[in-house]
């Protein structure tokens, strides 16, 4: 058995996840970055918000809160001020933590609270039945936006640079790239940010007109690009690190 | 729209009374088990071309409808439990501040994320106020797909009427029911107070003030407490609305709610013994003076809350003698009707 293996509740496999669901993808790469990192469940805390990703978390053997709906930032800051011996993560979706908890990202990432955060962005609140989030693309329909999304997206690369901090881009194609940064923001000593490109073809992409899960993933081999330089924002079509 | 009997879903009909009534501004945000109304409105608000808003969190869409209301528009927004719970700030201050609103709160099984099984669990947050500060709201507990129509369109009378937040008590289950019901057409009372209040630009006019903060003198927020007691005490005078079904000669009256009344009334008709229903459909006021005039003396509360609705039933019953006992379920268990039967049995040996 791989030893990453022994990061997850192999117990409760399969997944309450739709089939081709770009969740798994993140839950391993967190796993085996970890491992990589001999964290472990003595030295490590994930912190959940609320959402088909938010129940990432209870597939990890490591001690682990399900926090409420936008809060799991502020709940992990609290975790790590009381005790900064731990690891703190966070994983959630992009309604949670764009949304109703854009607030508290703006306030973490001012404070540079050691925590390091994965935000799954599917671009669509998945477990509440498809409806726009705040990165569903403009004029998308949903079912919240039965004549097209009428707003442009939030940008958070830039919230996270603002205050210095690491802002990391990847998607769910580019597995290792993932566990790569994933790792890089692990190690980061102040706040951290993935923003991981993920699918939901149950909420979204099937709206969209897309086939089959695997058509999603295969549009982000298609668009994303590797950036070089770790100083420079990344272009929307980039994938990489910047801490600047 | 003319009296049409139609097969509907209870958030559809939620939807389709507020906009008949004339709803000028929705705001939401998705949970479940009350999407459907949200995306009814996301739809039909727009088909209206009137404005929807899918708020960033709930905190913001009450916030919205405080705007909207002291704007002078007929405002909404729903919610189900633990959204409801984040809106409770935003209520006290409309409630303060005297403007109408309607809350939909399409409760679920708590507390915390509990599950998103319909629930009764959020009484005593509605009928107690919720949020900080001495306030009510009317609450209404509808117990049909019929009745969501009817008390959704009533309820922004009753708002604009007392100038007060009105909630629509529902649950998961009504929520998600199909049921056939007839749509009537929506007449607006004719004797509604204008919004002299509104903030609508004061051209010709002083400058309208709206505000819950009363610093000095050192009494002032006791006289707004007490103005808004007396608005309080009006409408318990004139709003109490209930359903009676065998309460008179009844050995025993049940005292239920909500989706929970529907299983008494089964439990009714299939009972040999003389049986009674009371059930309240304003939360707040409670019936209190129509279930004290029953003449039984024994009293069996049904409800989908560990003890909740009893207080009320036990506050009017006080110094009668009548006995009161419980069946309580939580976490969004609906009590059955054989548990029922056999309580009766044994309350009646
Ligand atoms: C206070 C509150 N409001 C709303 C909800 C309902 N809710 C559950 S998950 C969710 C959205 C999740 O979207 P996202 O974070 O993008 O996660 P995904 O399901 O897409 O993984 C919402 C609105 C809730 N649980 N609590
Ligand atoms: S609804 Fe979307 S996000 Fe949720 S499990 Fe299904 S595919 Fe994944
Ligand atoms: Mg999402």
């Amino acid at each position: 058995m791989q030893d990453y293996l022994t990061l997850l509740k192999l117990k409760k496999l399969p997944t309450t996840w739709c089939p081709g669901c770009g969740n798994g993808l993140v839950v391993k790469a967190l796993a085996q970055a970890m491992h990589e990192l001999k964290m472990n469940k003595h030295n490590t805390v994930i912190v959940s918000g609320i959402g088909c990703n938010g129940r990432s978390a209870g597939y990890f053997n490591l001690e682990s809160i399900h926090t409420l709906h936008g809060r799991a930032i502020p709940v992990a800051e609290g975790i790590k001020t009381a005790n900064p011996k731990l690891n703190v993560i966070v994983l959630s979706g992009d309604g949670d933590l764009l949304a109703i908890g854009g607030n508290h990202l703006l306030h973490a990432s001012r404070r540079k609270t050691n925590i390091t955060v994965i935000c799954v962005n599917n671009r669509i609140y998945g477990m509440t039945g498809g409806q726009a989030s705040p990165t569903t693309p403009l004029n998308a329909k949903t079912a919240s936006t039965p004549f097209g999304n009428e707003f442009p997206e939030i940008d958070v690369q830039p919230v996270v640079l603002a205050n210095n901090n690491l802002y990391a881009r990847s998607t769910v194609y580019h597995f290792d790239h993932l566990k790569q940064v994933i790792k890089k923001a692990l190690l980061d000593k102040e706040f951290s940010f993935v923003e991981v490109m993920s699918n939901c073809y149950q909420g979204y992409g099937k709206k969209a007109g897309y086939m089959h899960p695997y058509e999603i993933i295969m549009d982000f081999k298609k668009n994303y690009n590797m950036s070089r330089s770790h100083k420079k924002e990344l272009k929307k079509n980039e994938i990489g690190f910047v801490k600047k | 729209m003319t009296n049409k009997k139609v097969l509907k879903k209870g958030n559809h009909v939620i939807g389709a009374a507020a906009i008949e009534a004339g709803c000028e501004f929705y705001a939401g945000y998705p949970i479940t088990p009350q999407n459907e109304l949200t995306e009814y409105m996301a739809k039909h608000m727009v088909l209206n071309k009137r404005p929807f808003v899918q708020a960033e969190s709930e905190v913001s869409a009450i916030n919205m409808v405080f705007g909207a209301s002291a704007a002078g528009a007929r405002a909404m927004t729903s919610s189900s439990s633990p959204g409801i719970s984040l809106k409770q700030e935003g209520i006290s201050y409309i409630a303060g501040a005297n403007l109408p609103c309607v809350i939909v709160n399409m409760v679920r099984g708590g507390p915390g994320l509990g599950n998103i099984a319909g629930a009764q669990s959020d009484y005593f947050q509605a009928t107690r106020g919720g949020g900080h500060g001495d306030y009510r709201l009317i609450v209404l507990g509808p117990n049909s797909v019929q009745e969501l129509y009817d008390y959704t369109m009533k309820s922004f009378d009753l708002a604009d009427k007392y100038r007060i937040p009105v909630m629509i008590l529902g649950d998961g289950y009504l929520g998600q029911m199909m049921e056939s019901l007839t749509l009537h057409k929506y007449a607006k009372p004719k004797n509604l107070p204008k919004k002299t209040w509104a903030l609508t630009g004061c051209k010709g006019r002083n400058p309208n003030v709206i505000k819950t903060l009363y610093l000095t003198p050192e009494d002032a927020l006791e006289k707004h407490n007490l103005e808004l007691n007396v608005k309080y005490e009006k409408i318990k005078k004139e709003l109490q609305l209930f359903e009676t079904i065998n309460v008179q000669n009844a050995e025993l009256v049940i005292v239920a709610y909500g989706t929970v009344s529907r299983v008494v009334k089964n439990v009714i008709e299939s009972s040999d013994k003389k049986i009674g229903l009371f059930r309240p459909i304003s939360l707040w006021p409670f019936p209190e003076n129509a279930l004290r005039n029953l003449k039984c003396k024994k009293f069996l509360v049904v409800e989908m809350s560990l003890g909740q609705m009893v207080e009320d039933v036990k506050l009017s019953l006080f110094g009668t003698d009548a006995s009161v006992d419980l069946i309580a379920r939580p976490g969004g268990m609906i009590p059955t009707e054989e548990e029922i039967h056999k309580k009766i049995k044994l309350m009646l040996k």
